[in-house]
């Protein structure tokens, strides 16, 4: 952990983001072509590295949500002049494990990554922040997701959307799959994040620039984009 | 007049400019004019005033455009405009005439010499009767005479006068004036007619003016109107006024502005004013929860008591005692008056009060009738056990939450033990406190079964005979009875053991496999979607997780190696993200009105909401009026259309303005509002003025019929 910092430092534009990747590779194998993970990543990055300029004191916490598992693979606390690459070896190693956790020999369809999962670690995290001492950084919560809703994940995802709406965090979404998620669109939608499912999938660094980089302090007085509505359907 | 000038100098040189165009009915514009100047005179204004007044007159009669028009027969246009101008005319002759009377009531006093008279007869104390618009002042003339008045006008309710006309062969009438007061009054006798009737107009302006006054600042006063109203008529208006403030506003604007008569406004209330009446009368007055209203009232010296009967209370006896009605209906008026029948009840009544069980006994044993009221009373009784019969059997009716405490020492009731002993043949004769209360208490719950207001004693004697009839006749007889218990305590007293286990009425939801379950109703959800043929292919995708995950790790050391992508984003494509973006805000944006929940009009602010409310119902309560005179079949109907389209045509430009001067974000969204409104005007104006041509067109021959 980084030496902490000092409170009156941490004003109400400092972020938290914590940032959900997910990286089941049977979605991204059937995206190869309209959109490939290396493009994902490069635009991921670049919105990660922009969001650690914005201020000095803004932390940024990557955690992958694989198809077996989730795990934490970068933090920018501690760091001195943090880039988002350092967290591709991570990635690596993360992958390579979740990858010794399948058992199938051939997979159909394009599976359910554990969304449930790293919103929970994310959440713990929160938590610890929130009770590490008397400041703390203003948290939020970035889901880039792209594969399809997992109905028997519904309960633990629901668990987790009340704990995040409780512990006031908000639950931003951007759904690159090609169907709507009832899951985040709910999230969002009790959380108060925003959620945006982008038309065009090359741009995706743009949309994250100009709606997920806005800081909570901000929200108060930037118009973010609305759903027109929310998929209340359990799954 | 010189003050008028300097204050309302647009008003008259308009009144003059209109006077120049009107073309119309001069005999009219006449006799308007010449009641000005009458009143003008009356009210000893200059000389000069007068002659300004009959050039204006003047000129109106003698404009070219009047000479030009009413030479010949005009065509269809020029006819049109002589309607409207006529009538633009009379309007502002009469707004003229009106602020003449303002101003003369505000500065101006009346000074009449009269006689004050304590009565018509009495010839009354000579002196100087003077009036403003507050008070009016009596001096005498002999200044050691100790009749002086002064009275504010704020107490004066009313004033009456005598009238000029003589009869046949009776003397002259006196010119009097009398002032009322809540009590009583101020006679005042005057010289001469004139004299009288110019205090007498000054006063009924004042009141008038008062009223007016009053009734703004109270809000719910109705202004004196000529129609006759009943007083619970009256009050209902005021009620309905006072519960609904937008129904308040609106009266306040169009009845007491004058712009809509009493009886219109309330013409299209109907249904609200008869809600309101049949509401009031559906209540009903319950019987009284008083007990002791038969307790007799003892003077302390003689030996005399004295009950109080009323209707309320005698029926209230007959519904409570069965006995008494039965044997009132038997004894009177056969056997004994109905005022010897109340008084050996109120002696049986008087008896019970003493508690005197041996007393009661012995009076019984002398007078057969009077055991009838001592007696307990066998209809009651036999009630009682009936109703019992129909309480669940398996519930112990004598044991109560005391009993679960008898164990211990000074807890519980204890039963039995006090009673006082009593002879059996006394036994009839006591009643019980409680009975009498459970009693009252059954009946008033009941609440009203018939009707006093008869007031005929015998025929609500007889009506509570009947409805207790067929009460008892609705319910089973004994043997049904009997049996219907029976089965219930067979229900009730249910032996566990010898009952078929029950199954649960539904089966429990059972999920083998939760995913299956879940999946297949996303199979079903995906159905609908609309990216459906997308779906598919993703669910038909199939792959092997080592080439999978092989693939992402190529993709990882891609980057890796050859670091992000460069350029990160083109800009075209960053400004079609932009433009998509902002689309989408601006499209929420616009879409918020749409949701029920927050309205545009909680978006504006207060006082734009409420000045748009309060135009939105004007202006409905105006185009009812309006629609409702079409089509025109009577004189007054046309001038209530005219009226209505002159107080929306008030309006019309306040709209504009509103829409003119809210801030420049919120326009749209009030011109929005707006439209509608200025469009039901506009239809509402070209249907005026189209049935004015059309009109107009037909009369051609009659120049002034309607």
């Amino acid at each position: 952990m980084s030496p902490p910092v000092p409170p009156e430092l941490l004003t109400d534009d400092v972020s938290l983001l914590m940032v959900l990747i997910d990286t089941n590779p049977y979605f991204w194998s059937s995206i190869k072509q309209s959109f490939p993970f290396s493009k994902f990543l490069s635009d991921v990055l670049a919105f990660l590295n922009a969001t650690l300029l914005l201020n000095q004191l803004n932390q940024v916490v990557v955690i992958a949500t694989g198809y077996n598992s989730c795990g934490y693979v970068f933090d920018s606390a501690g760091l001195v002049n943090a880039r988002a690459e350092s967290c591709l070896p991570e990635l690596e190693k993360f992958l390579k494990n979740d990858a010794s956790m399948s058992t199938e020999d051939t997979v159909n369809g394009v599976g359910h990554s554990l969304l449930s999962g790293s919103l929970s670690m994310a959440l713990c995290y929160i938590q610890r922040i929130f009770r590490s001492g008397a400041g703390h950084p203003q948290p939020r919560i970035l889901c880039l997701h792209g594969s399809p809703d997992g109905p028997g994940q519904y309960v633990a995802v629901m668990n987790a959307i009340f704990s995040a709406q409780r512990s006031m965090v908000p639950i931003d979404s951007c759904v690159i799959g090609a169907q709507h998620s009832a899951f985040l669109q709910q999230a969002s939608h009790i959380t108060g994040g925003v959620y945006l499912k982008p038309q065009l999938l090359e741009g995706l660094l743009q949309n994250l620039l100009t709606v997920y980089a806005t800081d909570m302090h901000s929200r108060n007085f930037i118009q973010l984009p609305k759903p027109l509505g929310v998929d209340f359907r359990a799954s | 007049m010189k003050k008028l000038e300097s204050s309302n100098p647009q008003a008259l040189s308009w009144c003059v400019t209109l006077a120049h165009q009107a073309t119309g009915n001069y005999a009219r514009l006449e006799d308007r004019l010449a009641g000005i100047e009458a009143r003008l005179s009356g009210l000893e204004l200059e000389q000069k005033v007068e002659s300004k007044l009959s050039s204006c007159a003047g000129k109106i009669l003698n404009s070219p455009s009047v000479a030009s028009i009413s030479g010949t027969k005009s065509c269809k246009g020029e006819e049109i405009g002589k309607h409207t101008m006529e009538n633009r005319a009379i309007k502002a002759i009469s707004v003229l005439d009106l602020s003449f009377e303002k101003q003369y009531m505000t500065d101006k006093q009346v000074v009449k010499p009269v006689y004050y008279k304590s009565s018509v007869k009495d010839p009354g104390v000579r002196g100087v009767l003077k009036m403003n618009k507050d008070r009016f002042v009596f001096t005498p003339s002999d200044p050691t005479s100790s009749v002086r008045l002064n009275v504010e006008f704020r107490t004066i309710t009313g004033h009456r006068f005598t009238k000029q006309e003589t009869k046949q062969g009776s003397k002259p009438p006196q010119c009097l004036l009398n002032l009322n007061q809540d009590q009583g009054g101020y006679l005042f006798q005057f010289d001469s007619f004139p004299d009288r009737d110019i205090c007498k107009d000054f006063v009924a302006r004042v009141l008038e003016m008062r009223d007016a006054g009053k009734a703004v600042s109270n809000k719910s006063a109705t202004p004196v109107h000529d129609e006759q109203l009943s007083a619970a008529e009256m009050e209902r208006r005021i009620k309905l006024l006072q519960e609904n403030s937008e129904l308040q506003k609106l009266h306040k604007q169009f009845v007491i502005g004058g712009i809509l008569s009493e009886a219109e406004f309330w013409a299209t209330r109907k249904k609200l004013l008869e809600q309101n009446s049949s509401r009031k009368s559906k209540q009903r007055v319950a019987l009284k929860n008083d007990m002791w209203s038969t307790k007799p009232l003892s003077d302390g010296q003689s030996n005399r008591v004295t009950f109080n009967l009323t209707p309320e209370i005698i029926l209230q006896i007959f519904a409570e005692k069965p006995a008494v009605r039965q044997a009132y209906l038997k004894f009177v008026p056969n056997k004994m008056s109905e005022k010897e029948f109340w008084t050996k009840y109120s002696r049986a009544e008087y008896l019970h009060s003493t508690k005197n069980v041996v007393a009661a006994a012995a009076e019984a044993a002398e007078d057969e009738e009077l055991a009838v009221f001592l007696k307990r009373d066998d209809m009651l009784v036999n009630e009682a056990r009936r109703k019992i019969k129909q309480v669940d059997p398996t519930l112990d009716m004598e044991a109560d939450e005391g009993d679960d405490y008898t164990h211990l020492p000074d807890h519980g009731l204890s039963r039995g033990d006090e009673k006082e002993v009593l002879e059996p043949q006394y036994e009839p004769f006591k009643r019980s406190f409680s009975q009498y209360l459970n009693q009252h208490a059954a009946i008033v719950l009941q609440g009203r079964v018939v009707d006093v207001e008869s007031g005929d004693t015998r025929s609500v004697a007889e009506a509570l005979a009947r409805t207790k009839q067929a009460e008892l006749a609705k319910d089973v007889s004994d043997v049904d009875m009997d049996h219907a218990r029976l089965e219930r305590v067979s229900r009730m007293a249910e032996i566990e053991d010898l009952q078929a286990p029950s199954e649960p009425p539904v089966a429990p939801l059972s999920i083998k496999d939760p995913r299956d379950y879940f999946d297949s109703q996303q199979a079903n959800a995906l159905n609908t979607a609309a990216e459906s043929d997308f779906c598919s292919t993703q669910l038909n995708f199939s792959i092997r997780p080592s080439l999978a995950y092989s693939w992402l790790n190529e993709s990882i050391t891609e980057i890796k190696t050859g670091g992000l992508a460069d350029p990160l984003i083109s800009s075209d494509v960053a400004l079609k993200v932009f433009d998509s973006l902002n689309q989408s805000m601006s499209c929420t944006k616009f879409n918020v009105g749409r949701n029920p929940s927050d309205s545009v009009l909680d978006s504006l602010p207060k006082d734009t909401k409420e000045e748009l409310l309060h135009h939105w119902t004007s202006i409905q309560e105006l185009l009812k009026h309006f629609w409702s005179s079409y089509p025109i079949t009577a004189k007054s109907l046309f001038s209530k259309a005219t009226k209505m389209k002159d107080a929306m045509s008030q309006i019309y430009p306040k709209l504009q303005e509103l829409k003119r001067t809210v801030q420049s974000d919120l326009r749209h969204q009030v011109s929005l509002l707006v439209q509608p409104m200025l469009q039901a005007l506009e239809a509402a104006f070209a249907h005026y003025d189209a049935d004015i041509q059309k009109r107009s067109s037909r009369n051609a021959g009659r120049p002034n019929g309607y």
